[in-house]
């Protein structure tokens, strides 16, 4: 019998009964709520009269529509009714529930999937769910982490399970160096573009190789963030002493004796050297150059060097229509070169790019420069504590000294639920995840890169390779 | 849930892939606390302009296709944000089955806590179909029992689905209630697990 892989061993662990028809019951360990896709939850639950069932394995964040400025005001001044609503309910859930929360303003408040890690709710070998896509996230830590709709989220709020299938498969593995200039990002984007986004479905996708343990424990979260981009259900890094070592000491991590014991179990965490995977893909970190897209959808990835399509060159009638269409929404003409698109706003946050590595790449970008004078350009910290340690490092000050807005944490211009957004025709280059019709707000054009390649493009006034910045 | 068992009903052709849940319902609907009322956002940015007003050429806009109870779309059909809105702006606007050549994982999923029906088939069988739905003067009908879709012209053609998921669907069942039929097991696990990852039950 061959060995298991990293999904198979947590799968294992969390089996609570195996369904005649096909289904798992599988074990929740923890689950991440706000304010956006709960209420319904909750709603459904009174319905019926049934409780939480484990009000300490869940934990509540205010993070897609809270403004990002005047958050001490509370949010009794939010100045939409309909958000203002959806926190209050939040609110008035969480207590009624007796499930812990940190309301919009306290410092531990900030984007669900910067939190739970910062946190230390995040463990290795832990089923780890959200009414959110990008809960893939946490798979940097090597916990099985994935997105759920709202029914789910009522179903594991009432029995800590869910009613599973199991996925198949499929290692990534990224060996070599990568250049300077070239991160996590960029190894997500070549990954989409390579497989594109369906690529991944039915598939759990396990990072592996040299540039993939290189990277800091941001730097794969913002690997496993963009999993769901690429289709996949979601994505692992296997833990080792990056994991443990960020794990030390952060308020939920187990201490003393408990953290000897988990530990051990941590480093039982990993896919076996004759493990079988479904599928296997190998990129090499050397051939991975920094990337942007031009479309209007996450695969639509091209080289900061490159052009975009020339639609001539499309044979395939249906392929060219649809080339034709993004470029017409994103204002581009056929086989133009990316580096020539001038821009209009930058956007450094959201969960898959607003931690403080990332900080760090755009303001080292930024220090002693300044945003083009044509250019409206926000820094959005992920979380009140990265916020924090970012003013400790004097960040704040070279962004702000740099021309950008220094604004305070949530998902914000991500998905524009908040008063954050782009206005028709106008061009974004954005560390965000979805470069997807609207994302940003209505007609509004966006590309997704690096936070280092973003500060670059605030600075130019256009998309340009952060490494020719003189 | 309300079950799926057959269905006749008008098709409506929209030939797109990758429709993404941000088309099918833009984030300025999902700031409410119900399930219902969601029809009115549905493809809101493909159905309107700027103004509010309906853009013609838009598939669900137009007069023959009013009253459809089937969307049949490209390939990958649900991908991006995880919202249940998706499929609750769907059923609110009357529709009831999507055929597709693929869905995203998460969209799929939701489907069927809804009773809501996706259908997976081949690409030219996609294609045909959405060639027959033209014009919009028809009936398409579709028994989950015998897995089936029975198009205009007469043709009945056969589609996949995991039992599991169709016995849910044709039930309507309630997958909490299931769920909880597994209390014991649930509580021994935890009992478990208890002594074996005493840090995760420590209970605050």
């Amino acid at each position: 019998m061959s060995g298991k892989t990293l999904y198979d061993k947590i799968w294992d662990a969390h089996v609570v009964a195996n369904e005649a028809n096909g289904e798992t019951v599988l074990y929740i360990d923890l689950h991440l709520i706000h304010e956006v896709t709960s209420p319904q939850a909750f709603a459904g639950l009174r319905a019926h009269g049934r409780a939480v069932r484990r009000p300490d394995r869940t934990l509540a964040v205010a993070d897609h529509n809270v403004p990002t400025e005047g958050q001490a005001r509370g949010v009794g001044a939010v100045a939409d009714p309909e958000a203002r609503l959806q926190l209050e309910t939040l609110g008035r859930n969480v207590k009624a529930n007796g499930i812990e929360f940190f309301p919009m303003g306290d410092i531990r408040n900030g984007i669900v999937h910067v939190v739970g890690p910062e946190q230390g709710r995040t463990q290795p070998g832990m089923t780890i769910v959200c009414g959110d896509s990008h809960t893939s996230t946490h798979g940097a830590f090597g916990a099985l982490a994935h997105g759920i709709g709202t029914s789910e989220v009522e179903h594991v709020l009432a029995t800590q399970t869910l009613r599973q299938r199991k996925a198949k498969n499929l290692r990534v593995t990224v060996d070599g160096e990568l250049h300077a200039g070239v991160g996590a990002k960029d190894i997500a984007l070549a990954v989409i573009g390579e497989i594109g986004t369906a690529g991944g479905t039915g598939y759990v996708i396990e990072y592996a190789g040299s540039a993939v343990r290189g990277l800091s424990m941001e730097g794969r979260m913002t690997l496993c963030n963009l999993t769901i981009e690429a289709g996949a259900k979601a994505g692992l890094v296997a833990p080792d002493d990056k994991t443990f070592d960020y794990l030390q000491g952060r308020p939920a991590s187990p201490k003393g004796g408990a953290w000897e014991m988990a530990y051990s179990y941590w480093k039982t965490f990993f896919s076996d050297p004759d493990a079988k995977f479904d599928r296997e893909i190998r990129l090499k970190a050397q051939d991975i150059p920094p990337l942007v897209t031009w479309g209007t959808s996450p695969e639509d990835v091209v080289p900061v060097t490159g052009s975009v399509p020339d639609t001539a060159a499309i044979a395939d009638e249906t392929k060219r229509a649809q080339v034709q269409r993004a470029l017409d929404y994103m204002g581009l003409a056929s086989g133009q070169r990316i580096d020539e698109a001038r821009i209009d706003r930058v956007f450094i946050g959201s969960c898959t790019n607003s931690r403080i590595e990332d900080l760090r790449a755009a303001a080292e970008v930024a220090r002693g420069r300044k945003v083009a004078a044509h250019v409206q350009a926000m820094v959005v910290p992920g979380s009140g504590l990265v916020k924090e340690q970012a003013e400790a490092e004097g960040l704040d000050a070279i962004f702000i000294e740099a021309g950008f807005d220094w604004r305070e944490p949530g998902c914000s211009m991500c998905l524009a639920m908040n008063p954050d957004k782009l206005m028709p025709g106008e061009r974004c280059a954005s560390t965000s995840n979805r470069n997807f019709e609207g994302r940003q707000g209505r007609g509004g054009r966006t590309h997704l890169m690096s936070p280092a390649m973003a500060a670059a493009a605030a600075v130019a006034g256009r998309i340009v390779d952060v490494r020719s910045l003189a | 849930m309300t079950p799926f068992t057959t269905l006749d009903g008008k098709a409506v052709p929209l030939d797109m892939a990758n429709v993404d849940t941000d088309q099918i319902i833009p984030k300025q609907f999902l700031k409410t606390v119900e399930r219902e009322g969601l029809a009115k956002g549905l493809f809101y940015d493909l159905r309107f302009d700027e103004a509010g007003n309906p853009k013609p050429g838009f598939v669900l806009n137009q007069l023959q296709y009013a009253g459809a109870s089937v969307l049949i779309a490209g390939d990958n059909f649900g991908c991006g944000s995880s919202r249940e809105h998706a499929p609750w702006a769907l059923l609110d606007f009357g529709l009831r089955c999507v055929i597709a050549p693929s869905f995203a994982d998460i969209f799929y999923n939701n489907c069927f806590e809804n009773g809501l029906l996706p259908v997976t088939l081949s690409e030219p069988l996609v294609r045909k179909l959405m060639d027959e739905a033209k014009g919009g003067n028809h009936v398409f009908s579709i028994d989950l029992a015998a897995q089936t879709v029975m198009t205009p012209s007469g043709e009945t053609v056969s589609f996949e689905i995991d039992a599991g998921r169709k016995e849910k669907l044709l039930k309507g069942l309630d997958a909490i209630g299931e769920t909880l039929q597994h209390e014991g097991e649930i509580g021994t696990y935890e009992y478990k697990r208890s002594l074996s990852t005493p840090w995760l039950e420590a209970r605050a």
